[in-house]
């Protein structure tokens, strides 16, 4: 009876979940809306000066604060949810990259480098609202999770070897933030796919649909990034950001011709994805595909004579875009960014956004005032030196004409491991090749020290100089460490990695804002994009080759422990089994007869024929075999 | 009855062992107070001193033994015999010298990642077109104003035309100075630079990098491809038409992982010191500067160029030095146009690097691999003609094709079989191979590679006929091109760097190699002589004669601390060790101050003394025999099998070789000849000069101009001399130099120091 009832309230408790699931699909618009949480989905496009297109895909998922639902969310993903709860995360941010961002040729001072460049590999982040005792091992449970949730090894950052805690380059002056980059990870569909779980369509409907395996991880840069905020009022905002760059299929022609100056190659989305976009996913409050044309664009364009037109005898967009945004810039006499809109809505028709371009033309991308770039110097397996250098790019021309009082500020950031023992009083600063006193330069330094096996070397560092200066760099000298056998990484043979360093400009700041037809925009890409972030890149990841020991060795110490083992196994012998009385007498014997060298040999042998005498063949054959055994095995 | 007398042995036994141990419990603390890894030679010798005096003790007051040890009888053989056992050595030296190339094994790449040929090559006619292309540019173009910056703008326009970027390298040529031991004198060389830079005083290297999609950036390939600016010859531009073709390949291919760098080096004053100056700038804090670049908009007027080249190729950076991550591999790439006919494409591998270094061997596995069995090219290997045409090789080749078949008659198992032919090219090949590691010079611009531990060969192609036909060299450029494709993309599979095959060897033939296992061999059975000979002499002085066998024999190592006893320094014990290294030390602080001027005379001096010594010493006592030129013999043999042996960890042949012509000239040295230098001796002397006059007479060469021109290897190894040891940092201290160098400087002055203070010990004896 029991089991009967039993199995009569699970039916009728399925019956009640499909009804469920069947209404929040059909009304799951606005139930996402009443309940408090949303889904957006936005993808801008962006054609890049090296013949390349910027695509980023930006999915915001948000959940509000409502102690009613319980553990119970419709659109917003439950684990992370469940992450944000457990763990008390307040910001964090996790980005899976690879390939390099290209500062000179896809921009250093626009939002998306700011905040979508990335370190290769692994790159984690997180502030917590936890007391300060238990962060450590928050971090460490966060990092577990993490891992198992991304299907990557994220856990390696659990080890205080890895993570360190900066204190004000992230802007916020926290002691509950723990930082930690992995430059080694290889990143892959086994990493997108847990990501694209979290989405409410997954890529079954809406933009997702485009991510064609194959053809995005065919592109020359590719991160894929997460970012959580959860406070209080706001509930949690989950941020997906997938940023990729990708070469539209151009016939290639011989070299020649790209010297005449070719025209820039033509794209639309299914050209470059193979996928055609076909609707919006349903349970997103808005959709829509955002292409831009930077300044520098746009001031072709003027000078063409046609503003913000979208088809002239430049370039083609097509189709006709449904709005039209502007930059608006605090430089009037300079041409701002243009944002063309589309509404992905449409159903059965294929929303095929393209570029097609008519005439030959070259622009440049909005760089950072310096380019930073890193590398190592010196040679040989005990000594080296770190170089940070930063370039001016001489691009942002208001800087100059602004004052020559300006000052520009520049923070760096630092975590070298700690088998790469770095002397931090060996710093020195050049500024235009000249070798500076540090405390004109250094406006604050905080620095931590590595501890063997235990801590990384972090240098915090904020320089201060004129803006007018070409070029500063700073280095450092290093020993390498000598390590133990266990501590050597697999494919030891390739050198140690130093993750990127980070290098920002806090006085400037990437924020856009923009103007649309009507004045709200409920975007909450262009909303990120009118944030205040600060310019920021990343350096280059180093290798440091090292002196590896051969990892043959512990089998040759084998084989040596071996033979002398049987040498002294072999005289142990001889010792026990020998009959000394007995030699003695043949030594008094062979005393008397006292006979040459090779009258010896002889007699010995013929011995030997004879038969074999006592003991001493023992010896010998202990010896030959262990001297054998010593070469068979090795 | 027999139990007790065992366990009395075993007592016996066990007593010398704890005697043994209070001894060893006292080195530690010797050890601790000489601690320098320099002196650990030397320590050993000590070590054995005091066990020699102990045990003498142990003899001493244990009476006549009725019988010693296997091994103190055997050594007591060796002394008593040592005049046998030097000839028996000597000829055994020489007999497994000869037999190497017979010893040579077949090479087989042992890095299972390089995967070499397992890809089919990309390289096809666009890219041979290109490389057609930029050739005629270079000779229409470049040939024209010969300014010497023409060919290096053309590059770049062509580099960036590819998506890849690019920038200038610009340096000002060293004057030729002889510092072979500059890396002591820690100045910097940058007040060279003229007071009034002109133009033409900068030589302009074009550089392409091209980022790999997708990649990390930690590790680079290198491709050099020399050229002379001044007098561009056909093959310079073809040359540099492959170099820009393969850039064009690889700057459109997915499976790139590390990035590529492509140094179009001007090597109008020596390539070698081209590559080097670009290689210390990568190594070391290049920043743009200031100075510079007021030469640069005198000497190039970038402004006045057109408006859309100043965009593509955006003036404003061309000068900022670029980096692209650790080095896993450098190719320098040559064409030379030869005018006779032959069968094949062929090419030809240069290895050789300073100190006698070699890279991996299979970075030259993969190339040989590549150009035989995919490209079916011809491949060269250097080889010493003399050799070849030599009739007594020839003789002892069919002499040894007899006994090699005839052994393996009776073990059809042993590999040993040569033909003469073989034997007669592995030998040219092998001495051609000894030769360049034991000059201790290298053979082309590659060797600047290995001064930063990385793994280069030059590889130097020749088309079979002239390459003005327009046939010949369309299928030239397209064996060339997908060789290099192939090389580059196995060094690309690599995800370590090179380290699973030999870093020493010789090359008997492009694929046969002689280990360090095998050629190890001749030299110690050649200077396993010298200890012995010495501790002959050392008991023959003492008087007592060694037949019963004990460790006396080995107190020839004590010797040292006899004559210095001479001189009243103390008894044997540790001080005298500590005196020695305090003499060196000064000696090293007066060789280090006097750097320039002592140079490679150094490395000779001791050798010279040993032997004039050796001439002079019974002379200056006026006694033909006796203890005195006993003795010094004795020290002489020591020192130099010393000097020997631990030279050999530095450049293994040049020690070699002096094993091979030191060992018999000291062996045979006597008093009978003091009165006049005799024949060995003067022979000795001779050959300690060998290295110095050939890097004189290197030195002497002219130097402007026209070496570069005419023989680039010349002007290579006179660069290589020059400025060996890279002196990686501005500052005052040379913190970063290359590590491995370094070392080998310090090890050898050190013991030439330590040389010097005991034959100054000797000389006051």
């Amino acid at each position: 009876m029991a089991a009967l009832c039993r199995r009569f309230t699970g039916f009728h408790f399925l019956l009640v979940l499909v009804s469920l699931s069947i209404s929040s699909l059909v009304f799951g618009d606005w139930i996402g809306d009443d309940e408090g949480e949303q889904f957006t989905e936005e993808l801008l496009l962006k054609p890049l000066p090296d013949r390349k297109v910027l695509a980023h895909f930006h999915f915001q998922s948000t959940a509000h604060p409502s102690p009613d639902s319980g553990h119970h969310h419709h659109l917003f993903p439950k684990a992370i949810a469940q992450l944000v709860q457990k763990f008390q995360i307040r910001d964090l941010e996790l980005s899976f990259t690879q390939g390099r961002w290209n500062y000179e040729n896809w921009g250093g001072s626009d939002p998306i480098s700011s905040t979508n460049a990335k370190p290769p590999g692994v790159e984690l982040w997180a502030t917590f609202n936890v007391p300060v005792v238990e962060i450590d091992t928050t971090w460490k449970n966060l990092t577990h999770a993490l891992s198992g949730l991304f299907c990557s090894s994220i856990n390696f950052l659990e080890s205080s070897t890895s993570y360190t805690t900066p204190s004000f380059v992230f802007g916020l002056n926290v002691s509950n933030i723990r930082y930690g980059a992995l430059p080694r990870e290889a990143v892959c569909t086994e990493n997108l796919t847990p990501w694209l779980k979290l989405l409410p369509c997954r890529d079954k409907a809406g933009l997702a649909t485009l991510l064609d395996r194959p053809s995005i991880y065919k592109g020359y840069y590719h991160s894929q990034k997460l970012r959580l905020t959860s406070t209080k009022l706001s509930g949690i905002i989950l941020e997906q950001t997938l940023t990729i760059v990708l070469q539209p299929n151009i016939q290639r022609n011989s070299a020649h011709s790209l010297l005449d100056g070719a025209i820039q190659p033509s794209w639309s989305i299914s050209s470059m994805f193979k996928r055609n976009l076909t609707g919006s996913c349903v349970l997103a409050r808005t959709s829509r595909i955002l292409v831009e044309l930077e300044k520098n664009i746009v001031s072709k364009l003027e000078e063409l004579g046609h503003g913000g037109s979208w088809s002239n005898s430049l370039l083609d967009l097509s189709p006709n875009p449904f709005r039209v945004i502007k930059e608006v810039n605090p430089f009037p006499e300079e041409s701002n960014s243009i944002l063309f809109e589309y509404v992905n809505s449409k159903e059965y028709e294929p929303l095929d956004v393209g570029i097609k371009w008519k005439l030959p033309f070259v622009w440049s991308s909005p760089h950072a005032p310096f380019h930073a770039s890193r590398f190592l110097m010196g040679s040989g397996t005990e000594r080296g030196s770190i170089a940070i250098s930063l370039q001016s790019t001489k691009s942002d021309e208001y800087f100059r004409s602004k004052s020559n009082e300006c000052r520009m500020q520049a923070v760096v950031f630092q975590v070298v491991p700690w088998y790469v023992k770095v002397y931090y009083h060996t710093l020195q600063i050049f500024i235009d090749q000249k070798l500076q006193n540090l405390s004109d330069v250094i406006e604050k330094i905080r620095v931590t020290p590595s501890e063997d096996k235990k801590l990384p070397g972090t240098l915090e560092l904020v320089l201060g100089y004129p803006c007018t200066v070409q070029s500063v760099a700073l280095t450092l000298d290093f020993d390498k460490g000598f390590l133990h056998i266990h501590e050597y990484p697999p494919d030891a043979n390739q050198g140690f990695d130093i993750p990127s360093a980070l290098v920002t400009f806090p006085n400037l700041h990437s924020s856009r804002i923009y103007i649309g037809d009507d004045s709200s925009v409920h975007s909450p890409l262009l909303l990120k994009f009118q944030e205040k972030n600060v310019v920021l890149s990343y350096t280059e990841v180093l290798l440091v080759p090292f002196t590896t020991p051969d990892f043959s060795m512990p089998y040759n110490v084998i084989t040596f422990t071996c033979t002398v083992l049987a040498l002294y196994f072999g005289s142990l012998l001889n010792v026990l089994r020998r009959r000394i009385g007995e030699e003695e007498r043949l030594m008094r014997s062979k005393d008397a007869t006292k006979r040459g060298l090779i009258p010896l040999i002889v007699s010995k042998i013929t011995s030997k024929l004879r038969g074999m005498p006592r003991s001493k063949p023992l010896l010998i054959f202990a010896v030959v075999l262990s001297v054998l055994f010593h070469y068979i095995v090795n | 009855m027999k139990e007790a007398i065992g366990v009395h042995s075993l007592a016996a036994a066990s007593c010398r062992v704890a005697r043994r141990f209070r001894l060893a419990s006292i080195l530690p603390r010797v050890a601790a107070t000489l601690r320098t890894r320099l002196l650990l030679p030397r320590l050993k010798l000590y070590v054995v001193d005091v066990m020699a005096v102990k045990e003498e003790g142990d003899t001493s007051q244990q009476g006549k033994k009725s019988r010693s040890r296997l091994i103190l009888r055997l050594g007591a053989l060796l002394v008593a015999h040592s005049g046998l056992v030097s000839v028996v050595c000597c000829a055994a030296g020489i007999i497994a010298f000869i037999l190497l190339p017979v010893l040579a094994n077949n090479t087989y790449i042992s890095e299972n990642a390089l995967m070499p040929g397992s890809a089919d090559p990309a390289f096809s006619s666009q890219e041979v077109l290109d490389a057609n292309r930029l050739t005629m540019d270079i000779l229409n173009r470049g040939a024209a104003k010969a300014s010497g910056i023409e060919i290096a703008k053309l590059l770049r326009e062509y580099i960036v035309a590819v998506g890849a970027e690019s920038y200038y390298h610009k340096f000002v040529p060293r004057a030729n100075k002889f510092h072979p031991l500059h890396f002591f004198s820690s100045t910097t060389d940058n007040l060279d630079l003229p007071a009034n830079p002109s133009c033409g005083s900068f030589i302009l290297n074009a550089v392409g990098i091209i980022r790999a999609p997708r990649g990390d950036g930690k590790e680079t390939i290198v491709l050099v491809t020399p050229y002379n600016s001044q007098n561009t010859t056909y093959s310079d531009a073809v040359s540099l038409g492959i170099g820009f073709s393969i850039i064009s390949l690889l700057s459109h291919v997915t499976w790139l992982a590390k990035d590529i760098v492509w140094l179009a080096a001007d090597s109008r004053y020596g390539e070698y010191m081209t590559v080097d100056s670009w290689l210390k700038d990568y190594h070391g804090p290049a920043f743009p500067g200031e100075t510079s670049r007021i030469v640069d908009d005198a000497c190039f007027e970038e402004n006045n160029s057109d408006s859309l080249d100043h965009i593509k190729v955006e003036g404003h950076n061309s000068y900022v030095y670029k980096r692209a991550g650790t080095m896993a591999a450098a190719l320098v790439l040559k064409v030379v146009d030869k005018k006779e006919k032959e069968e094949r494409d062929s090419l030809s591998i240069y290895a050789e690097a300073s100190n006698g270094q070699m890279p991996n061997l299979d970075l030259i596995n993969i190339a040989h691999y590549l150009a035989v069995h995919r490209q079916g090219l011809r491949v060269k290997i250097g080889s010493i003609i003399y050799f070849l045409k030599a009739s007594w090789v020839k003789l002892l080749g069919e002499m040894l094709q007899h006994i090699t078949t005839l052994a393996k008659l009776l073990n059809p198992k042993w590999k040993l079989d040569i033909t003469s032919a073989d034997y007669v090219e592995g030998t040219a090949t092998l001495a051609s191979s000894i030769y360049y590691q034991a000059l201790g010079v290298p053979t082309g611009s590659h060797g600047a590679f290995r001064n930063y531990q990385v793994d280069a060969v030059t590889l130097e192609f020749s088309p079979r006929s002239s390459l003005n036909n327009e046939n010949v060299r369309s299928a030239f450029l397209l064996k060339t091109g997908r060789l290099i494709e192939g090389v580059i993309r196995s060094v690309n599979n690599l995800l370590e760097k090179f380290h699973q095959s030999f870093f020493l060897y010789f090359l008997t033939a492009p694929h046969k190699y002689v280990s360090v296992g095998i050629y190890m061999i001749p030299f110690g059975i050649l200077i396993a002589p010298l200890p012995i000979v010495a501790a002959a002499l050392f008991s023959s002085n003492n008087g007592s004669s060694n037949k019963d066998g004990s460790w006396k024999w080995l107190q020839a190592a004590k010797v040292d601390t006899h004559v210095t006893q001479v001189d009243g320094f103390g008894s044997v014990d540790w001080y005298q060790a500590v005196w020695i290294l305090l003499v060196s030390r000064v000696l090293v602080g007066v060789v280090v101050r006097l750097a320039h001027i002592c140079g490679e005379i150094v490395g000779t001096i001791p050798m010279v003394c040993g032997t004039m010594l050796m001439a002079s010493g019974p002379v200056k006592d006026g006694v033909s025999e006796g203890p005195h030129w006993d003795l010094t013999k004795l020290v002489v043999l020591k020192k130099v099998f010393l000097r020997l042996r631990l030279g050999s960890t530095i450049d293994f042949f040049t020690s070699g070789g002096g094993g091979g012509l030191w060992a018999p000239g000291h062996l045979s040295g006597c008093p009978h000849q003091a009165r006049r230098l005799s024949t060995m001796p003067s022979f000795s002397l001779a050959v300690s000069f060998v290295r110095l006059l050939v890097l004189l007479i290197e030195d002497a060469f002219p130097v402007e101009g026209t070496v570069g021109v005419s023989s680039p290897r010349v002007s290579a190894k006179l660069s290589v001399m020059t400025e060996q040891p890279p002196v990686a940092r501005t500052a005052q201290e040379p913190i970063v130099a290359p590590g491995a160098w370094t070392n080998k400087v310090h090890l050898s002055v050190e013991l030439e120091c330590i040389d010097w203070s005991t034959h100054i010990t000797s000389l006051g004896a």
